[in-house]
């Protein structure tokens, strides 16, 4: 008997202890995320376009699911609040899990999505495609930047599903587009050492195709260092790097190595000139990172928050307000844009909620392939019949703690 | 009507009543889940979770005959089935042009299950020499070098033939060649053949496999090996074989399990085979009760749906979901509802 209430307190002080810990998250992100949701679902029933999404909310990819579901809430809630077409946004978590993105479909589709924001990470992307293209549901990816979200051969960039489109850069074209950068401007250094993270398809596959441009530009890397996982040590592979002579280094990867690669390199007093791409973004938020390290760092990026402009002076201001004055990153604005040119194209098209999702999708492939949008990551957008996104990226250079646009 | 009751008490007796119980639960949920399918009353969310849940059945089948009746405590079952997953994947991918759907699921399932039985082999050689912990242990970076292994291999083929690489894919494509498996990326572009029915009818081998090895001459040989190693070894039982024998199965069926899976996805990593997806089989089999199969069948189901269903909590699913499995430990583990329990069951008897 005595053991019976032991357990009776056991599960009590369980449950207490979930309630705690799920009111301790609805009082700081929480609120900011789901409320929203609610109100999006339910503040636009009549006459509103359905639209689905998935990402990572929870588990160690979480900051970009939850980036793009805010943000993809925003734009909802401010596309609403005009006269004109109307949204209504369902978005699912998918781990960043291909089985889990194949599950949160199916939840989608029970919910009646009408068009999609696909997936935020490329791998559950891959996995969702051929659902989209089986259904006829148009999707536009704000951040599946792997070429497999949008072709069936992925490697060979052959047999496109033609109804998911990508608003975000894809690797390949970030990996020839630096490896251009560097080769059109020697002054950064002629030998280059390259760390990337080789478990990861968006790290490898930016390598990959910078190995290759650089082979045909003439640039000569030095040193190939690789890691894993949560890695946090990088002193092989820097002083490899330094002792081929590196004076140039490539970092392809998101920018929390990337910080502690740049503070060990300080340590052993190695000062290359450093060069990354969209993952660096975020580096001067690192906590505990001393940002004057990242002094001098290129990146190339389609987003800068605190750009002049007042269109990303608005998002950055509202996106804050909203997540707890957390700053938006590349993922979030991509989100942004992809609801806004979703609505753009929907107005064109004349689209209402009664439609059939093929007939939308139809609309949709047409509009997306012959519009130009304006956004916050690129002026002038176009999309090719594959669904690749045609902007500029731009060459950023950190100095005094901003990002300032390099010489072109 | 007497030759009928004695049918049922056959059906029912103590060597049969376990095996009767699960594939009457099999049929019951394959026939009412397919009527839901073909008119069209399934919802899109459980229509795509049909084929992973058979393959965690039959992963759960296998991991049950290891850890509940051989009584090893086995972390690499997602190993295994990382194992099956991806050679699945490349026979089906080689095959796509020559062989029709059918047959190359089955030809991709068997090629997966004897490779992944041909692995258990050679892995339980060193490892069955190992108890407990240090078993454990040994599973569990059996499980993580597969993976690691996948991640760095290489496969594609095109007229030239097949290419196969590692660390470094160093092979140029002929135009049309196409990667099978492309090292941390995994396998992508995979064609989607598997179906509910072939799910069905491999939870129904596993399950055939399972009750007829435990109710053999072998069967009882390993339970013997689990209960007293020495006792067995006395009266002539070779527990090396016995123990080979429940681990070399055990794989087997996560070999086919891990290609039934594969082949449902157009895309599939192998970091999806991590520990975590070990212990989560292992989670179905303790709870659903060590060497219970029936136990093993329930708990499956219940645990696999229990996420999905709580996707309405949205983001505190995966804390409820944490906090349900908590409770089930302390609830099945409790002295005074077993006790209450067994006297309700005694009741009934009576």
């Amino acid at each position: 008997m005595k053991k019976f209430w032991k357990t009776t307190l056991a599960v009590a002080m369980t449950a207490c202890m979930a309630m705690s810990l799920a009111a301790c998250g609805s009082g700081s992100s929480g609120s900011s995320s789901s409320a929203p949701a609610a109100e999006a679902e339910s503040g636009a029933a009549d006459g509103a376009i359905k639209i689905g999404g998935s990402g990572p909310l929870t588990g160690p990819a979480a900051v970009y699911g939850n980036a793009v579901k805010t943000a993809a809430e925003m734009a909802v809630e401010e596309i609403n609040a005009k006269d004109g077409v109307q949204f209504s946004l369902q978005f699912e978590d998918d781990k960043h899990d291909a089985e889990e993105a194949a599950t949160a479909y199916g939840t989608l589709k029970d919910g009646g999505m009408q068009i999609s924001l696909a997936t935020v990470t490329s791998a559950p992307g891959a996995a969702v495609s051929p659902l989209y293209q089986e259904d006829q549901t148009f999707a536009i990816t704000p951040s599946g930047s792997s070429p497999s979200v949008i072709y069936t051969d992925g490697e060979g960039m052959t047999g496109a599903y033609g109804n998911v489109f990508q608003m975000c850069f894809s690797d390949p074209n970030q990996g020839s587009g630096s490896a251009t950068y560097i080769a059109a401007h020697p002054d950064l250094g002629s030998k280059i050492a390259v760390i990337y993270k080789n478990d990861d398809p968006y790290s490898k596959g930016i390598f990959d195709t910078f190995k290759a441009q650089a082979a045909t530009e003439g640039l000569e890397i030095v040193y190939e260092g690789t890691f894993k996982g949560e890695e946090s040590d990088f002193n092989v592979q820097l002083g490899d790097a330094q002792a081929a002579g590196a004076d140039l280094l490539f970092l392809p990867i998101y920018y929390t190595p990337a910080s502690q690669i740049l503070t060990q390199a300080d340590k052993m007093g190695y000062k290359p000139t450093v060069f990354g791409v969209d993952g660096m973004d975020g580096i001067l938020g690192v906590e505990g990172f001393d940002t004057a390290l990242a002094e001098g760092v290129y990146l190339l990026t389609p987003f800068v928050a605190n750009a002049e402009d007042e269109q990303t002076k608005t998002f950055v201001e509202n996106y804050k307000a909203r997540a707890n004055g957390e700053i938006p990153n590349q993922f979030a604005a991509d989100a942004y844009d992809c609801v806004y040119a979703l609505a753009q194209a929907c107005e064109a098209a004349g689209i209402t909620a009664d439609m059939s999702n093929a007939d939308i999708c139809a609309a949709m492939v047409e509009q997306f392939t012959s519009m130009t949008f304006n956004g916050l990551t690129g002026s002038d957008m176009t999309w090719n019949e594959n669904g690749e996104v045609t902007k500029a990226p731009k060459a950023m250079i950190i100095e005094n703690g901003e990002y300032v646009p390099a010489a072109e | 009507m007497k030759e009928k009751k004695s049918i049922f008490s056959f059906l029912m007796d103590n060597r049969h009543r376990s095996r009767t119980i699960s594939y009457t639960m099999v049929a019951v949920a394959y026939i009412a889940l397919e009527i839901l399918l073909k008119s069209g009353n399934l919802s899109s969310l459980f229509t795509g979770l049909l084929v992973p849940a058979t393959c965690y059945l039959v992963a759960a089948i296998g991991l049950n005959l290891n850890v509940g009746v051989s009584g090893e405590l086995n972390l690499g079952q997602a190993g295994f089935m990382a194992v099956g997953a991806f050679s699945g994947v490349c026979v089906s991918g080689l095959l796509k042009a020559s062989v029709p759907a059918v047959p190359r699921l089955i030809l991709a399932i068997i090629v997966g299950m004897l490779l992944t039985a041909f692995v258990g082999f050679l892995i339980g050689i060193p490892v069955l020499k190992l108890q407990g912990d240090y078993l454990a242990i040994v599973t569990l970076a059996f499980g993580q070098i597969v993976m690691n292994l996948i991640m760095n291999l290489y496969v594609a083929f095109d007229s030239a033939g097949l290419h196969v690489a590692f660390v470094e894919n160093n092979f140029e494509l002929q135009p049309g060649g196409k990667y099978l498996i492309n090292g941390p990326m995994g396998a992508t572009g995979t064609e989607r053949i598997a179906n509910f029915t072939a799910g069905t009818i491999l939870v129904v081998f596993a399950l055939v496999v399972v009750y007829n090895l435990i109710y053999s001459r072998n069967g009882r040989a390993i339970m013997a090996a689990r209960d007293n190693r020495i006792a067995a070894e006395s009266i002539g039982i070779n527990i090396a074989k016995t123990k080979m024998m429940a681990f070399v199965v055990s794989a087997a069926l996560a070999g086919a399990a891990g290609a039934l899976y594969g082949l449902n996805y157009s895309t599939m990593v192998a970091s999806k085979f991590d520990y975590n997806t070990s212990i989560l089989i292992l989670v179905y089999v303790v709870l659903g009760g060590l060497g219970n199969i029936n136990g093993t069948l329930i708990s499956t189901v219940v645990l696999f749906l229990l996420p999905q269903l709580l996707r309405g909590l949205q983001d505190y699913r995966m804390l409820i979901y944490a906090v349900i499995l908590i409770v089930i430990m302390l609830v099945t583990n409790n002295e005074f509802l077993k006790t209450k329990a067994s006297a309700f069951r005694r009741k009934k008897k009576a």
